[in-house]
């Protein structure tokens, strides 16, 4: 049944791709949100409220729309962008998007960011029929196409990310006792998740397992505990600012295991720095995006094309954020997909075309990663590299590594 | 103030009607709008729970969000633990609720004015952390929160969800309005007022204080946390991001711009709520992209100005407002 669905699947995608480049001229056939002018895409941020840090992506997204239209919009049309504030509160998020969806009749939504706020829309997005592309959050549910076909995620997913950490220790330390750090939210536990399940019968070496709370003011309690539960690793699920926080506090105390680090914080300016450089040099993290502050990437065309975009389409926003190099590389597929759908600008080609990338290089991704997806296959990016602190910038190290995922 | 019995009633055949225009009118009626003004209906009912405790017994609540949340929450528990209809959902919301509230209450008799205000400010900041609570995460789900199903319309009625949703949180908002006025009307109500206006007169004359503050307290919450059941219903999920602290003070804006003390204000405060939510984000991409302005006007701005706008020009609500206008109209 599903290698029957897969052949067929494959098959139509195929001559999708046949025939967007020549028959599709004659035939355009368009679902709502699309037109012979102007293509409708939802987004929902949040702007404001607790999560509104978050809030630099959707406006890099915004200025990369506005950047294509300019430029002509994508086979002619206009990109008509329409991102709304959920404030990160799932209840709003319906709304947001039901306004997007019923009223608004945009051809799909892109990029709505959250874990919960998606979850509360992920039923209804697929019982609608409505393409729900590249959603920013890390939780490893986006890719499941046998029962949602309407969903796809993007980045490497957290639990994923969490595996490769755990077998790295296995093989790499001797004698680990590890200590964990978790931020106490869907975030922090599909990591944990991911890592008990790395670990596999190893699970006891986890000596401690301390967690704390997004309003907390400091996690130094924290890790003192971690300390004297005698361990010699430690797993660092932590946001940038507790990430940083934790380090230094481990370096203060002359504690000095190997500290593995969540990619989340990986943000040389706003994790590494902070937490004084004397204190994170070894940090292992694993990386599938160029980091902005990183002195390696400084010469590369990627991050040479990316910073005079910056400058010239989207001088506010700083350039030293490493949300504004996902967003960029995030809208880049996502503009590549409406190219690929050409005059076909149906829900399901968009679907279809989104589910049809082979080894596809997106800017910014780091050297050697690209995006497959297949109809089986929604997670675009499924590998990543691991990358050890020196000095003042990441040098990555290993090879790339293909997660396989759930 | 009294509103005539016949306006009533023709708002009410008025509600029951305008949904059936829906496959005459499918853009002007559509799923979307009723979708909305179920939403501003059961931030009605919610208004209407704190009103009845700040605006007739006159004890301040900055935490109905809470009860809001242990409403939703304990109807999605049930509808998703023993499958127990949504219906079915709302009595035991509003019992849980009541007796939240009203144990609430017993401490809370001991807090005057800002010091209740503190209190119930600190429980709206407690309860998204006790969803998450190792302990409760079974049964809440945790962070994850719970995924339901949305209610479809009974005894094969040719009705959308949309629709349906609409006419289910139409009657139970009528029933509890019907229910809050003729508390308000009973011995009861003019022992709750009573102990608003003149406490220590209310208590000379022989009103139980201490028994009608904790008894209202839970009704108060049992009213909001209908509201909470209800709309875990109509979002067909619930997760701790959705009860924030800022809940609490949608509430108490409602009730504000509404009116403080009145039926009518709890009505137009929910009403008000959701619309200005709406239109002050997209007055903020109107300003943005149409009007061309240099500077970007946050959404929350546009519902500042306008909150200090209504509150300067109408310093009792949009009800209290509207009758003085009709006041004056009539010299």
């Amino acid at each position: 049944m599903k290698s029957n669905r897969r052949t067929f699947l494959s098959g139509v995608s195929a001559t999708a791709l046949l025939s967007s480049s020549s028959v599709a001229f004659a035939q355009k056939k368009y679902d709502d949100g699309a037109s012979d002018t102007e293509i409708k895409i939802g987004h929902t941020n949040p702007y404001s409220g607790p999560a509104s840090a978050y809030g630099v992506i959707g406006k890099t997204i915004q200025a990369y729309w506005k950047s294509v239209n300019e430029a002509g919009g994508v086979n002619g049309r206009k990109v008509n962008f329409i991102t709304l504030d959920d404030g990160y509160n799932p209840a709003k998020t319906v709304e947001c998007i039901r306004q997007l969806v019923e009223q608004d009749k945009v051809l799909c939504t892109f990029n709505t960011l959250g874990t919960p706020t998606n979850t509360a829309i992920h039923k209804y997005m697929n019982q609608k029929k409505v393409p729900m592309l590249f959603v920013a959050t890390g939780a490893s549910k986006w890719g499941n196409p046998k029962d949602f076909p309407w969903t796809m995620g993007y980045q490497p997913d957290y639990h994923t990310e969490a595996v490769i950490y755990a077998k790295h220790i296995l093989a790499n330390v001797k004698d680990a006792k590890i200590g964990v750090l978790m931020q106490n939210d869907d975030y922090g536990k599909d990591y944990w998740e991911g890592f008990k399940e790395g670990l596999g019968k190893d699970v006891t070496r986890i000596t401690k397992h301390a967690t704390y709370e997004v309003t907390d003011p400091t996690v130094e309690s924290q890790i003192i505990q971690l300390k004297d539960s005698g361990a010699n690793v430690f797993f660092n699920i932590a946001t940038p600012k507790f990430a940083a926080q934790a380090m230094r506090k481990a370096g203060d105390l002359g504690w000095k295991p190997t500290i593995y680090l969540n990619n989340v914080s990986s943000s040389v300016a706003s994790a590494m720095k902070p937490a004084g450089f004397e204190n994170v040099q070894g940090v292992v993290t694993a990386a599938y995006l160029m980091d902005p502050t990183d002195k390696q990437f400084t010469d590369h065309p990627d991050m040479k094309m990316w910073s005079a975009w910056m400058a010239k389409s989207n001088p506010s926003a700083s350039t030293s954020d490493a949300s504004n190099v996902f967003a960029y590389s995030v809208t880049f597929l996502m503009h590549e997909t409406l190219k690929k759908c050409g005059d076909l600008l149906t829900r399901e080609n968009v679907m279809k075309q989104a589910a049809n990338f082979q080894k596809f290089r997106v800017p910014l991704l780091l050297p050697g990663i690209t995006v497959s997806t297949s109809p089986t296959d929604f997670y675009p990016i499924q590998a990543v590299q691991l990358q050890r602190f020196k000095g003042e910038s990441w040098e990555l190290f290993g090879d790339i590594m293909h997660a396989e995922s759930t | 103030m009294k509103i005539p019995m016949k306006w009533i009633w023709g708002l009410i055949v008025l509600a029951f009607i305008i949904p059936l225009f829906r496959p005459l009118l499918p853009d002007v009626v559509s799923d979307y709008r009723l979708f909305l003004v179920t939403t501003m209906m059961i931030a009605a009912i919610a208004v209407l729970g704190l009103n009845l405790l700040t605006g007739f017994n006159g004890q301040i609540s900055l935490g109905h969000g809470a009860f809001y949340a242990v409403g939703a929450y304990t109807a999605a528990i049930l509808m998703d633990q023993v499958n127990m209809p949504y219906w079915a959902t709302l009595p035991c919301a509003a019992v849980v609720c009541f007796v939240v509230g009203y144990l609430f209450g017993l401490p809370a008799l001991k807090l005057e004015g800002h010091y209740l205000a503190l209190a119930t400010f600190a429980l709206a900041l407690a309860v998204p952390q006790i969803l998450k609570y190792k302990w409760l995460e079974g049964l809440t789900g945790g962070v994850q929160g719970i995924v339901l199903s949305k209610p479809e319309a009974p005894f094969g009625l040719p009705l959308t969800d949309d629709q349906w949703l609409y006419y289910y949180c139409l009657i139970i908002m009528i029933l509890l309005f019907w229910g809050a006025r003729n508390l308000l009307d009973s011995r009861s109500g003019r022992a709750m007022m009573a102990i608003r206006d003149q406490y220590m007169a209310a208590d000379t004359m022989g009103i139980d204080t201490a028994l009608y503050k904790t008894v209202t307290f839970g009704i108060s919450a049992a009213y909001t946390g209908i509201a909470g059941a209800l709309s875990a219903s109509a979002i067909a999920f619930v997760a701790p991001d959705s009860f924030n602290f800022f809940l609490s003070i949608k509430f108490l804006i409602g009730l504000v711009v509404g009116g403080v003390g009145s039926l009518a204000g709890s009505l137009v405060g929910g009403i008000f709520y959701v619309l200005i939510d709406n239109s002050a984000q997209a007055i903020s991409t109107f300003v943005k992209n149409d009007l061309g302005l240099p500077f970007d006007l946050s959404a929350y701005t546009i519902f500042g100005i306008l909150l200090l706008l209504l509150m300067y020009l109408m310093p009792m609500g949009i009800v209290g407002g509207v009758y003085l206008a009709l006041r004056r109209l009539r010299g």
